[in-house]
């Protein structure tokens, strides 16, 4: 199934290239929300840098749009028996931008550094490689400690970006300011907080597929200022368009705009047992938890906040993901349950939560549509707005009861959980901890089959839903706007923009 | 005037120091650790400890400042946590724009100001007057922000005739650039204007009512005379002062003329450090923009010696 399906994208990709226009000198200008930090894949973690390695940086392996991981750099790829080792076949006659050849070598010295850079923000996602082994100019066999259902979803991201080694040899920690990938477009110039140009590489692999010269990211913060750049013909694309100014677009016929549901979500984390303040009703007792998700009705927040361009959700996976747990679909609102619930746990006349979160506009709104509607099952919220770096500090320091924060979603649905509920995770910020969860996320790490994998995810997703460390509320989409003459967009749910094939036609 | 000149540096540099001292100590008393961002959404235990280690945040907090103000004396203001861009790398990027901008909106500013000042002056009390007050009232109360938006949808969106927002050097194309920079100009010289038409008018006020004017006319002098020669001469003390420090805040940065017109200058570099805690940028802007203060302050001094020969003597 995979197999056809790569073969007609890869018939499909060479049909257009034939028939693709005499591409005119065109320089894209895409607008960011924010400004990258800094471009060295290794080191990077913003996710408009993501945006911008998705035309500088290719990778061992990329995704569709479903999720399945599909070969970039890597044509293909097959695991031993036991799981502990990987061989990868290479593409052949792949340059990186400085000139040096592509090959296994090459990958050797990316995974060693993205292992050993003191800088690395990468060592956790490639943890479990133990070594490479180079078996020829375009092989290469990774070995594992242990099997990692993750690491091609980590590979499909920064952590499998190839970058020169010669480059990075002589650039070290420094390689951000100069990076030297062997994407379609090679790195120009960066003035920061203004601008990133990057330039068509000739010598690129798939260089038929790429029409554009030269391509500009601009980062413009306002979202009235974003839209009007692109409704003046100063920007040709802007990603991340407020929902609220969705009418604007769709009554404007010189724009298109296309969506897709993020990988990530946004809810309320509690606080469990993150130091003293975990000990208090809220995080003792898991029905006062059900009782604030049955008080909350998800899809008038969609609507009231979002203006339904967003999409409810009560998981940990978006209801299009194919990972979500069809058995829980999104619940209705229950406040007589709720209240129920609130006296069962003994407080029948309701009682106070104190919620913190970011000091944005929308969280904002977001959590006062949540407050009046926990108000009515008899949970009086309180809300602690506070700057976004204070909050995480809080948050990872146990000072908090529950936050409002979210996540932007990994491809793997590993990512999405593990860090978060299982005992030593990482991020576990509510030191929640459940063996039962423990040994059913550790398990999905390793089964092999997205069948078995599925099943451990499901049967984790019901005892997360009934205790509830998390209260998931919504998912974000991804919205880009666009000039009506840019044609062949295809939107991810990982809210890259990928330009093989896009075209502009006059 | 050489004395006068050292006198005044010396003067400078406590000033200097003591604001380098004042905004180390509150960037650290803010909460929220700047590695909680850096460190990435996974915030890996391995990678914050290598960070704190190697921008010396474990350090005691009189070591870091020490450490800072030693590099930076040999004109090395240390690295931005965010993009790894040395400081003094950043600031070379945006003083420029920060200038160009700055003088650009002083020009609207003093052309609209000062003849607005004179005017309503001279025609004090009268429909002209009124109609000038009303208009730099209106400029120091229209909100930056809300003029910027409506400029651009209704220059650049309705009518296509500038561009909305960002930055060209002039360097590259000087009639882009000097376009593009048009709207924020005007809109940051609006409310400059405002103020400088407030303080012309007073001073002029002033000198018209002065014995020497009075002379002046008695003498049969054409009014135009009397006006621009004799009286505005001697009411521009307060105004180069007053033009001079607007300057000086011109350059310290637009924060939200630069944020909605997206120009990279030094408001929007400011204002994005101390979101992501970016201490190194913070702390090098505030001590360019206090020496940028003191300089246009030196050159007001200057420029008195210059208009008021009576000081030359002192």
């Amino acid at each position: 199934m995979t197999l056809l399906k790569t073969a007609m994208i890869t018939a499909l990709m060479g049909a257009t290239a034939i028939t693709a226009a005499p591409a005119m000198a065109k320089d894209l200008r895409i607008a960011l929300q924010s400004d990258a930090d800094v471009l060295d894949p290794d080191q990077s973690r913003t996710f408009v840098g993501r945006i911008v390695y998705a035309s500088l940086c290719d990778k061992l392996v990329d995704i569709t749009p479903d999720l399945e991981i599909i070969p970039q750099l890597a044509t293909a790829w097959e695991t031993s028996a036991d799981g502990m080792a990987i061989t990868m076949q290479l593409r052949e006659g792949v340059v990186f931008h400085d000139g040096t050849p592509f090959n296994a070598e090459a990958v050797a010295a990316n995974i060693a550094r993205s292992q050993t850079l003191d800088e690395s923000r990468r060592k956790s996602e490639l943890e479990s490689i133990t070594g490479t082994e180079v078996t020829g100019e375009y092989e290469i066999v990774l070995t594992l400690a242990a099997p990692d259902a993750t690491l091609m979803a980590q590979l499909a991201d920064r952590a499998g970006m190839m970058v020169s080694p010669t480059a990075a040899e002589a650039a070290g920690a420094d390689f951000g300011l100069n990076p030297v990938c062997s994407g379609a477009f090679s790195f120009t110039e960066r003035v920061a907080q203004d601008k990133i140009v990057l330039t068509k590489f000739s010598d690129y692999w798939n260089a038929d597929a790429i029409s554009f010269d030269s391509v500009t990211f601009l980062p413009i913060p306002d979202t009235t200022v974003r839209l009007a750049n692109l409704q003046s013909g100063d920007i040709d694309m802007i990603e991340r368009l407020a929902a609220t100014d969705l009418p604007q677009i769709t009554g404007n016929a010189d724009l298109t705009v296309d969506s897709a549901v993020s990988l990530g979500y946004q809810g309320i984390t509690f606080n469990l047992a993150n130091g003293e303040r975990g000990d208090n009703p809220w995080g003792n007792d898991k029905r006062l938890r059900q009782a604030l998700s049955h008080a909350i009705d998800r899809e008038v927040i969609n609507q009231v906040v979002f203006e339904g361009a967003f999409a409810a959700g009560n998981q940990s996976f978006p209801p299009t993901s194919p990972w979500y747990n069809t058995n829980f679909p999104v619940p209705a609102r229950d406040v007589e349950k709720a209240k129920a619930l609130l006296a069962e746990a003994g407080f029948p006349d309701g009682l106070d939560l104190e919620v913190q979160v970011p000091n944005t506009t929308v969280q904002l709104q977001l959590m006062q549509v949540v407050q009046a509607m926990a108000s009515e099952a008899g949970i009086r919220i309180t809300l602690a707005s506070k700057e976004f770096a204070t909050l995480l500090e809080d948050q990872t320091a146990g000072s908090y009861t529950a936050s409002q924060i979210g996540w932007s979603g990994r491809v793997d649905p590993d990512g999405n959980n593990h860090p978060f509920v299982t005992t030593n995770g990482g991020i576990n910020d509510s030191k929640y901890s459940n063996p039962a969860i423990d040994e059913l996320l550790n398990d999905a790490r390793i089964v092999s089959t997205t069948a078995e994998r599925k099943a451990k995810y499901d049967e984790a997703m019901a005892i997360m839903l009934d205790e509830l460390p998390r209260v998931f509320l919504y998912h974000e989409k991804w919205i880009w706007a666009f000039n009506n003459k840019l044609k062949g967009f295809v939107s991810y749910p990982d809210g890259m923009i990928r330009l093989e094939n896009v075209t502009w036609e006059e | 005037m050489l004395a006068f000149f050292l006198r005044r540096v010396l003067i400078a540099l406590p000033t200097i120091i003591l604001i380098s001292v004042f905004v180390f100590a509150l960037q650290k008393l803010l909460p929220g650790d700047p590695l909680t961002v850096l460190a990435g959404e996974e915030r890996d235990p391995e990678v914050l400890e290598f960070l704190r280690e190697k921008y010396r945040l474990n350090d005691p907090i009189i070591v870091q400042y020490f450490t800072w103000a030693g590099n930076a004396v040999q004109g090395d203001l240390g690295i931005s946590l965010r993009t790894n861009q040395p400081v003094t790398e950043l600031m070379a990027q945006k003083l420029p724009v920060t200038i160009q901008l700055a003088v650009m909106s002083m020009l609207f500013a003093l052309l609209i100001g000062i003849p607005a000042g004179i005017l309503s002056a001279v025609k004090k009390g009268t429909v002209t007057d009124y109609v000038a007050n009303i208009v730099a009232l209106s400029g120091l109360s229209i909100p930056n922000f809300w003029l910027g938006i409506m400029l651009i949808l209704l220059v650049s969106v309705k009518w296509q005739l500038l561009p909305a927002s960002g930055y060209v050097p002039p360097g590259e194309d000087l009639w882009q650039s000097i376009r593009t920079m048009l709207m924020p100009a005007f809109v940051l010289g609006t409310a400059l204007a405002a103020t400088l038409m407030r303080h012309t008018r007073s001073a002029m006020l002033g000198v018209l009512s002065a014995d020497y004017v009075r002379t002046a006319r008695a003498k049969g002098l054409p009014e135009r005379t009397v006006v621009l020669k004799h009286s505005f001469r001697n009411a521009l003390t307060p105004i180069v002062t007053l033009t001079a420090l607007l300057f000086g805040e011109l350059v310290a940065g637009a924060v939200l003329t630069e944020q909605i017109f997206t120009i990279p200058g030094f408001g929007k570099l400011v204002v994005d450090a101390v979101f992501n805690r970016d201490y190194a940028v913070v702390q090098g802007i505030v001590l360019v923009t206090a020496v940028g203060f003191i300089v246009m302050n030196l050159i007001a001094d200057m420029l008195y010696f210059v208009l008021n020969p009576r000081l030359r003597g002192a």
